[in-house]
């Protein structure tokens, strides 16, 4: 057999406060940072979080160009048209493309001569954009693409804009999915296993999602759907991981009824380590390419995996199974002295294990 | 006992992926000869996938209904006619008024003789719809309601209504497989409107939004052989009529069209040239038009002008208020603004124009708009995507790129670690991709950026699967157990947790489903597939090719995993 480990023998447990440390380090700096750039501390400042137009509102425009204007040339040409704000990112993969925000959905345009402020004609955020960019030449029109137009300097080949309203309705509505689909795994869980189990996965889940956060606002790298996609593939490798742990670990426990739950949850993730290391790798390996290869579409979505694999692993070791086994022992310290519940349930229920008299885990 | 049950799960997994094959890559219709040919197959599965607007190119536009709007114009109006049909038959209404806050929309009429009340409110009920409103009233005032249960069933009717009107001005415009559907909760008047291959939604925008609004109207003031009572300002107009509009008066400006207008170039900008007093409501609107045509008088691009027709109900109300109000001068009212502005001749039954310099196209699209009716309300735009094919195309590229490079790299890696038995995984995660996208075809679904995403996680978690059984055979190979011990007992023990981790993330993907928008729902469903079929390629897959195996050497010593 070709093996990454053999039998290891590794105290996790053990390194719990550790552990833990480090989490509460890397969660501060990530409240800080947010608390730090929000309005409330920081008036005028940066935002906690980069939104994208996704959530906050706004319109990106992708243009094409013949021979890309540099960054100052094109943000004048915005300044000469009234957009006085613009984010212009050079996409890194594409040589020719341009990605160019602006905070506006829709502009106030011309008044005709209309009665009411009302019937002002709006002009959509991709138009101004466009009013801008004629300054470099004309835009491929309709089908033609920009190498089939020999006058054309550049073509529009992408635009999302969001309203403010949307851009709320898509936030609350990508967080009340998000928080009502934690309540069924807990639910699942809690089924399954114990509630204990199932508060464990769920706040490991919770510090892999406010981890990544943490990365997202320090960094100030942008937030927009397709990382909240990231999120949502995170928290399932998250929930995935603890739960072949606290499959071993029920496994263990109709095993070895003489053993601390302490022991044998060492020895769970210990038995399940190669495994661990050979699916994390290969997911771990597999965003790595992305980062590298996806290019400026996937950028964010690749940067929340990549730091949402590397904890999703971690905090099972170091989050999901410690509080389990924390919770299950307060509570099995509370029963210790109650009736014996009878066993041959099926569930394995930690009801039926806090009546087992087991050495306390606290070393 | 073996061999027969191994014969049928041999034959289940043959019969399931040759229906994968051909649901793939297969021709939809009869079977030519060059579907068996590379860019046969590549076309077929082109054309098989269903892709999201975010791979192929086209515009997403979410839009909304403002139902808000609507119950203000609605409240509007009635209050209008009521005073109308009230001092018509010069019952004493000193004044009308409306509420129009959110969920609170009312009509109040000022009154001042009490003992009419009774007589007003059954003269204004012959004339103005209160059927669903609620009526209370006090000795100086009378006032209408709308309850929460009918604002809620007028707004349901406004959004269908406008979804109606928006097929009909799209499918005119003639767009290539539009879909328009009303998307997240039922109340928000919310409406998707998708465009495959259009890219610059601009004039399709206009299109929609363009509340072409026609109006025939009455202006106040001289008859013919006078002319036309004008004013030069707004201001001025206001003054006429006691400062300002309501009751029945409103001012509009007149863009008057210039007599020499074949030879002059379009005005730049479009100056009022003078404002009339009308009466509201209507003599008929828009909704009783039965036809319109752009005519050209000379041929020229900028010369449309656009007769219309009116349907038999409007032209009824038409000739009987053409037959009474002989020389008095009718507003065409466009939008809110003076179109232009004949005397009655004679008694007019169903036939009028609207002059004004209007280009061809913008004639055009005008009559698709007056013939598709009025939107109940105005539509405000929330959101608008374009991906340019180009642009989409990249997406593929770099998403299957991503995909097949981490696939490779996961095969590679499995036949090198777990030799043997990596084939056995690698055709399980073969098969799974192949079967996901036989499900996605087969529901119909579209695949968008999102959707490769679930995709990802989908194989991600088959190849966890795979290596939970494996690491648990060899555990108990270590162990010391036979080899057909340690598959049976590496498949039972693992089977236990994939199906918890399968369930867990299958359960947040159905809630994620039904509470998530679009571009979420796209990525459960994938993920939901990938690991409905994970459960048969990594487990009954899997495990009859070890079977297999096992059948050939009955007391097999050496397994190579």
């Amino acid at each position: 057999m070709f093996e990454i480990l053999g039998n290891i023998n590794v105290d996790w447990m053990g390194k719990r406060k550790i552990f833990i440390s480090v989490s509460i380090f890397i969660l501060l700096a990530g409240l800080l940072s947010a608390l730090g750039r929000s309005d409330y501390m920081n008036k005028g400042g940066t935002d906690s979080f980069n939104l994208g137009v996704d959530f906050k509102g706004g319109t990106v425009v992708t243009a094409k160009f013949k021979q890309r204007p540099s960054t100052d040339e094109i943000r004048n040409a915005l300044q000469s048209v009234g957009i006085a704000e613009s984010v212009i990112q050079e996409s890194t993969d594409k040589k020719d493309e341009v990605l160019i925000k602006i905070p506006d959905f829709e502009t106030g345009g011309s008044v005709e001569g209309q009665a009411n402020a009302e019937d002002k004609t709006k002009i959509s955020g991709r138009e101004k954009v466009k009013s801008a960019l004629i300054s470099f030449g004309k835009e491929a029109e309709g089908a033609t693409t920009l190498e089939q137009d020999a006058n054309a300097a550049f073509k529009i080949v992408g635009t999302e804009a969001v309203g403010p309203v949307a851009g709320a309705q898509l936030r609350n509505q990508a967080v009340i999915a998000t928080l009502l689909g934690l309540v069924g795994i807990l639910l699942f869980i809690a089924f399954r296993y114990d509630w204990t189990y199932a508060a464990g996965a769920v706040i490991a889940v919770f510090h892999d999602v406010l981890i990544t956060l943490a990365f997202f606002s320090v960094f100030q790298w942008e937030i927009n759907l397709t990382v909240i996609a990231a999120l949502l593939t995170l928290v399932g490798f998250s929930v995935n991981d603890s739960i072949v742990i606290f499959d071993r670990i029920r496994e263990n426990l109709t095993l070895n009824r003489s053993k601390s739950l302490y022991e044998l949850t060492n020895q769970s993730i210990n038995q399940t380590m190669s495994r661990t290391i050979v699916t994390n790798g290969l997911v771990f390996l597999s965003v790595l390419a992305l980062v590298l290869l996806g290019g400026e579409v996937l950028r964010g979505f690749s940067l929340a995996l990549f730091v949402g694999s590397i904890t999703g692993t971690y905090s099972t070791i170091a989050i999901a199974s410690p509080i389990a086994i924390w919770w299950q022992e307060k509570l099995g310290a509370a029963k210790m002295k109650m009736t014996e519940v009878s066993g041959g349930n099926d569930k394995l229920a930690s009801a039926a294990r806090r009546s087992v008299r087991r050495k306390s885990v606290v070393r | 006992m073996k061999n027969s049950s191994l014969w049928i799960r041999t034959g289940i997994i043959v019969a399931i992926t040759l229906i994968a094959i051909i649901v793939v890559f297969g021709p939809r219709g009869s079977v030519a000869s060059k579907d068996f040919t590379w860019e046969g197959i590549k076309a077929n599965l082109a054309n098989n996938i269903n892709l999201g607007l975010d791979l192929k190119g086209g515009s997403h536009l979410m839009m909304r209904v403002k139902i808000d709007d609507y119950l203000k114009t609605l409240a509007t109006n009635n209050k209008d006619a009521a005073v109308n049909a009230a001092k018509e038959l010069q019952l004493p209404v000193s004044e009308g008024s409306i509420v129009a806050e959110k969920d609170n929309y009312q009509v109040k009429l000022n009154i001042t003789d009490a003992a009419k009340k009774a007589e007003i409110i059954e003269a204004v009920k012959k004339k103005v719809d209160f059927t669903n409103w609620t009526e209370s009233s006090t000795d100086t005032t009378i006032n209408w309601s709308l309850p929460a249960q009918t604002q809620k069933v007028m707004g349901e009717q406004a959004v269908e209504q406008a979804l109606k009107i928006i097929e009909s001005r799209i499918n005119a415009f003639g767009v290539k497989e539009p879909t328009l559907q009303r998307v997240v909760a039922k109340d928000s008047g919310q409406i998707l409107l998708q465009m495959p291959g259009v890219d610059d939604p601009e004039r399709v925008k206009k299109l929609i939004g363009d509340d072409a609004r026609l109006e025939l109207m009455k202006v106040i003031g001289a008859s013919n052989p006078s002319p036309m009572t004008t004013y030069p300002t707004r201001e001025t107009a206001l003054q006429s009529i006691g400062g300002q509009e309501g009751g029945s008066r409103k001012v509009l400006p007149f863009m008057e069209r210039p007599d020499n207008a074949t030879n002059q170039p379009a005005q730049p900008n479009n100056q009022p040239t003078a404002w009339v007093v009308v009466e509201t409501p209507a003599i008929v609107d828009g909704n009783e038009l039965r036809d319109a045509v752009p005519v050209s008088r000379t041929g020229n691009d900028n010369d449309y002008q656009i007769s219309f027709s009116l349907k038999p109900a409007g032209a009824a109300k038409f000739g009987d208020w053409t037959s009474k109000n002989i020389g008095a001068y009718m507003a065409v009212v466009l939008n809110d603004q003076v179109k232009s502005a004949p005397y009655i001749k004679s008694r007019i039954d169903d036939q009028g124009q609207i002059d004004g310099r209007f280009t061809k196209k913008s004639a055009e699209d005008l009559v698709l708009t007056l013939k598709s009716g009025a939107l109940p309300a105005k539509i405000e735009y929330q959101e608008e995507r374009t991906v340019g094919p180009s642009l989409g195309a990249d997406s593929i590229r770099s998403g299957v790129t991503a995909s097949v490079g981490g696939l490779v790299f996961v095969i590679i890696f499995m036949l090198i670690y777990y030799r043997g038995s990596g084939i056995n995984a690698v055709i399980a995660l073969v098969l799974n991709m192949l079967l996901t996208m036989a499900g996605l075809i087969w529901l119909d679904s579209t695949l968008t950026l999102p959707g490769i995403a679930g995709l990802i996680l989908g194989i991600g978690m088959a190849v966890d699967s795979n290596v939970l059984i494996f690491e648990r055979i060899r555990e108990e190979i270590r162990a010391g157990k036979s080899i057909q011990q340690s598959i049976d007992l590496g498949f039972d023990r693992a089977f236990v947790t994939i199906i918890d981790t399968h369930i867990t993330t299958i359960l947040s993907s159905v809630i994620l489903y039904l509470y998530g928008t679009s571009l979420i729902r796209g990525f459960a469903v994938t993920l939901i597939l990938g690991l409905l079929i994970n459960l048969f390629t990594a487990v009954f897959v899997s495990r009859t090719i070890f079977m297999w195996l096992l059948s050939r050497k009955a007391e097999t010593q050496k397994l190579s995993i």
